[in-house]
């Protein structure tokens, strides 16, 4: 079977199975999924959920229990790691220690037999890519560990490979120069052209840096889609409480026309929203509301395409930027609303105190499950 | 506040948590039992080293310093021609033990966990646990069938039987300084291209070197110092130093012997700091 190759990857109902019997792990389970040439991909999910295990099997470390794997539309399946266009970045780096920097980035080239001349030149060029002329003579286990990270990375660059698949590069990382990698990251996936497979369990690095992202749990993808896409239209329940923060909330439908549904929401106001596929068209649902999306109302002024609420404030939460907003609508549900803390003089409750909170039809979304 | 801690009462309890956090140093009678052990271990040593050094005939009567039983044993024919054969033997030993314990090391860390590798630890490691005079009671039988079936009686058998016995020496650290290394950088090696031998000969083999180096001096140093199964192994006019020495002690003991035990031990503890500070240091 031929794939189209217009997708740089294609993984096709991949399945794997580690152990047998009673201590069985399935760590993926009937995995589809398309990547796209020249894009920044990220697989995100928590700890477990299957995302290494996707990635050694692109690079070839595993082979899948069943299912296919297509690069530019061949089936690489017999293919060992050495044989496959495919780079890795590792978590952690796996640098050769008896190498110099240098070394490091000429050794898949080396191994490729490029002639010399073509080697150093390419060793130049990914030292300059990744700003580490200076260090081409170190040893590596003297460079520090932000330092290793690049060389990691031009080491994996350095052969121009179709795909480069990098797990968790950032994980071993402090805050600030974790910020300043993933614009670098994404610099040089801009420069190179070269389709990158990231894995994160960080919502917030993958809306950043990514053109797509697929959220995984227990070995399925749950939803695959741009940032903007994942985060204003999370597909379920696990999807919205994974990325970013979430409140959720029942509501049943009382009614639905052109794929809108009237939804009546236990906490009393009636709101229209979109009926995303695969959703019964009555009966209860949970709808999802980001925080950033409600406000205080001040004496009944709620906009044509807001719904208010009636609720009290619990909690009030101070965090640098944003203030956070614990209340507890007439329904007993929790809602967060988050205001920015930007002196633009909102009306701001006190705590204790009974509330309005308004909240913008269109940030009601309706969940799967 | 009269039930939480006053400061008084918690600055103390910190300060005794402080100095007794528990450290066996701090157990009563410690450096006595340490100091003791160091001694009943290492003082017979410098009154054999000490009388290596006199220069009159006694073990016991010190007569003044003189380097003559060190040039006397380094005259001496017999003593050259046994310490010749010791060393034959334990680099001819060492190199096979090391090679097969590259083998083994390289089959029992660098494959799928298998079913029964418990049991192939435990017979790679066998000379460690069947007493020595077993083992050379079992090989004098083995190899005098040979010698029968054969009729050749040369120093193979003795190399055999040493490279037998030094397998699990020359195993333990290279095992050890496989195991420590991180397989991520095959993977790496051979996701950079790398054919396997390619990845071995360029990472895996690099990285053990330490492994392999520790563990050929250490299969040479046990080599040079066996007794039990050189004596049973060996053929008439096989004696290695050791058993030479011991034939020696048999009759008058002049500090002759001191002087090449001194010999000995230097070689060792060169030999033992140099595995000490291969296998100490990091990648
Ligand atoms: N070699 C293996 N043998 C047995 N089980 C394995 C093996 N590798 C992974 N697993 C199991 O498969 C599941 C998925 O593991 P995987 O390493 O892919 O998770 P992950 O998403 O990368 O998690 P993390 O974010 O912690 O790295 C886990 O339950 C893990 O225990
Ligand atoms: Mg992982």
């Amino acid at each position: 079977m031929k794939q189209s190759a217009e997708n740089a990857v294609e993984v096709v109902g991949v399945s794997k199975v580690f152990g047998q019997g009673a201590s069985e792990v399935r760590a993926l389970d009937d995995v589809s999924v398309s990547i796209r040439q020249n894009e920044f991909f990220t697989l995100l999910g928590p700890s477990g959920c299957g995302k290494t295990t996707l990635l050694r099997l692109l690079a070839g470390f595993e082979q899948p229990t069943a299912g296919q794997i297509f690069l530019s539309g061949i089936d690489i399946a017999g293919l060992p790691p050495n044989k496959r266009p495919i780079n890795t970045v590792f978590q952690n780096y796996a640098l050769f220690p008896h190498l110099t920097v240098g070394q490091n980035i000429a050794f898949g080239l080396e191994m490729l037999g490029r002639p010399k001349a073509e080697v150093s030149d390419t060793v130049e060029r990914m030292l300059r890519l990744v700003r580490m002329e200076a260090l081409r003579d170190r040893k590596t286990s003297q460079i520090s560990g932000g330092q290793q990270q690049r060389v990691a990375l031009a080491r994996a660059l350095a052969p121009q490979p179709k795909v480069l698949l990098l797990d968790e590069p950032l994980s071993a990382l402090d805050y600030k120069l974790r910020k300043e990698m993933q614009l670098e990251l994404k610099r040089l996936q801009h420069e190179t052209g070269i389709t990158f497979v990231f894995v994160t369990h960080d919502q917030e690095e993958a809306l950043t840096m990514s053109d797509r992202i697929a959220v995984m749990c227990d070995g399925n993808i749950l939803q695959v889609g741009g940032p903007r896409d994942i985060y204003d239209h999370p597909a379920d329940r696990f999807v919205a409480d994974f990325i970013g923060e979430s409140n959720f909330m029942n509501a049943r439908i009382e009614s639905v026309s052109d794929g809108r549904a009237t939804l009546s929401l236990t906490a009393g106001a009636t709101v229209q929203a979109i009926l995303p596929e695969g959703v019964a068209s009555s009966g209860d649902v949970t709808v999802v509301v980001r925080p950033e999306r409600a406000r205080f109302l001040k004496d009944g002024e709620a906009g044509a395409s807001e719904v208010s609420l009636p609720a009290t404030v619990e909690t009030i939460v101070y965090v640098g930027t944003d203030t956070h907003y614990h209340l507890k609508l007439s329904s007993d549900e929790a809602f967060i609303a988050r205001v920015q803390n930007d002196d633009r003089g909102g009306f701001l409750p006190a705590q204790g105190q009974a509330v309005q909170v308004a909240i913008a039809a269109s940030a009601v979304q309706v969940l799967k499950d | 506040m009269a039930d939480t801690l006053s400061d008084d009462v918690l600055r103390r309890a910190a300060e005794r948590a402080q100095s007794k956090r528990f450290d066996v140093r701090t157990m009563p009678g410690f450096t006595t039992i340490a100091v003791i052990c160091f001694i009943a271990l290492y003082a017979p040593l410098f009154p054999m080293a000490f009388y290596s050094f006199n220069a009159g005939d006694s073990i016991a009567v010190w007569q003044g310093f003189s380097w003559r039983w060190y040039v006397s044993a380094w005259s001496n024919d017999l003593v050259k021609d046994v310490t010749v054969r010791s060393l034959i033997v334990a680099a001819c030993a060492s190199g096979i033990a090391t090679v097969l314990a590259v083998l083994a090391a390289l089959g029992t860390t660098r494959t799928q966990p298998f079913r029964g590798q418990t049991l192939i630890y435990v017979l790679i490691n066998q000379p460690l646990m069947v007493p020595e005079i077993v083992t050379g009671v079992a090989l004098l039988v083995f190899f005098a069938m040979i010698k029968v079936a054969t009729g050749y009686t040369g120093l193979i058998y003795l190399i055999a039987a040493h490279a037998a016995f030094c397998i699990p020496f020359a195993y333990l650290p290279i095992r050890a300084r496989l195991e420590g290394m991180d397989k991520t950088l095959e993977a790496a090696a051979s996701d950079l291209y790398a054919t396997p031998i390619q990845a071995f000969r360029r990472i895996t083999l690099p990285l053990m070197t330490p492994g392999i180096v520790a563990g050929a001096m250490l299969a040479f140093v046990i080599s040079l110092d066996d007794v039990v199964i050189t004596e049973l192994v060996k053929a008439a006019g096989q004696d290695t130093l050791p058993t030479y020495m011991l034939g020696q002690l048999r009759r008058a003991i002049t500090p002759e012997i001191n002087a090449i035990s001194t010999a000995l031990l230097a070689i060792t503890v060169v030999l033992l700091t140099t595995i000490f500070f291969l296998t100490s240091k990091k990648e």
